[in-house]
């Protein structure tokens, strides 16, 4: 039996995702349609800002930031972070207006491992944008005492 | 009462953007984690924050255990007029707290 077979009959296994990160995928599917009611999102428009690489997951700086006038008329509504592996896939839901000048939040959260983070927006044409990150966290928060 | 940070211009220009930043010192207990008897620690968290503006709710936010202890937000209002602004937080066990600071817009 040759090498290049046996890589071949190698291959659909290595293409499946163990069955952990499925649920993690499914997890934050869920969260994520609850946050949009099911609307399709977009990508783009939102720059969710966070270091790639975190060496302390229990305090981690994330900032969020959305290109929007803020006007009556065109503003952000709401925005959500969302995580894949923490033992829940919401972070943090926040409510804008008109009034907030800027469409922009900045906050500490808890990183349980490596892992992607969402952050989606609503805005008041009632469209959804978001943005993924993918971060490396080396000492994990939340599960450890 | 727990210990609160707030970074609140005393005066701004009307129609100007203000960020504001608040901190308040509180476990966030997330209730995943044991104790050193191995027994899960109950939850404990601050779970809604909302500031008012003159009485309007300008910012709110839902917080989840993945926020770290000693809760941080910042954010940005406009500078409408001279008046009270108030900021709330709510939490398991009955947590509240309401911290009020002024500014003079010009």
């Amino acid at each position: 039996m040759n090498i290049t077979r046996r890589v071949l009959l190698a291959a659909p296994g290595a293409l499946l995702l163990p069955a952990p990160a499925r649920a993690d995928q499914q997890r934050l599917a869920a969260a994520l349609r609850d946050f949009t009611g099911g609307q399709p999102m977009r990508e783009g428009r939102v720059r969710l800002d966070v270091s790639p690489l975190v060496e302390n997951g229990n305090a981690v700086p994330i900032s969020v930031l959305v290109e929007t006038p803020m006007t009556a008329a065109d503003h952000l509504r709401r925005i959500g972070v969302f995580n894949e592996r923490n033992p829940q896939p919401n972070v943090i839901t926040a409510q804008f207006g008109p009034r907030s000048g800027r469409a922009y939040l900045a906050t500490h959260i808890r990183l349980a491992t490596s892992q992607a983070l969402v952050a989606v927006a609503e805005m008041s044409d009632g469209s959804f944008w978001f943005q993924r990150v993918e971060v490396i966290v080396t000492l994990a928060a939340c599960i450890e005492g | 009462m727990a210990r609160v940070l707030l970074r609140v211009p005393n005066t701004a220009e009307k129609g100007s953007v203000i960020e504001i930043r608040a901190l308040i010192q509180h476990v966030m207990e997330t209730g995943y984690r044991p104790n050193a008897e191995g027994v899960l620690q109950p939850r404990d968290i601050i779970w809604r924050f909302t500031c008012r503006y003159d009485g309007e709710v300008v910012f709110s936010a839902s917080f989840s255990p993945a926020i770290a202890a000693n809760p941080f937000i910042a954010f940005t209002t406009i500078a409408t007029q001279s008046g009270p602004i108030s900021f709330t937080w709510e939490g398991d066990n009955g947590f509240a707290q309401t911290e009020t600071r002024h500014i003079s817009v010009t």
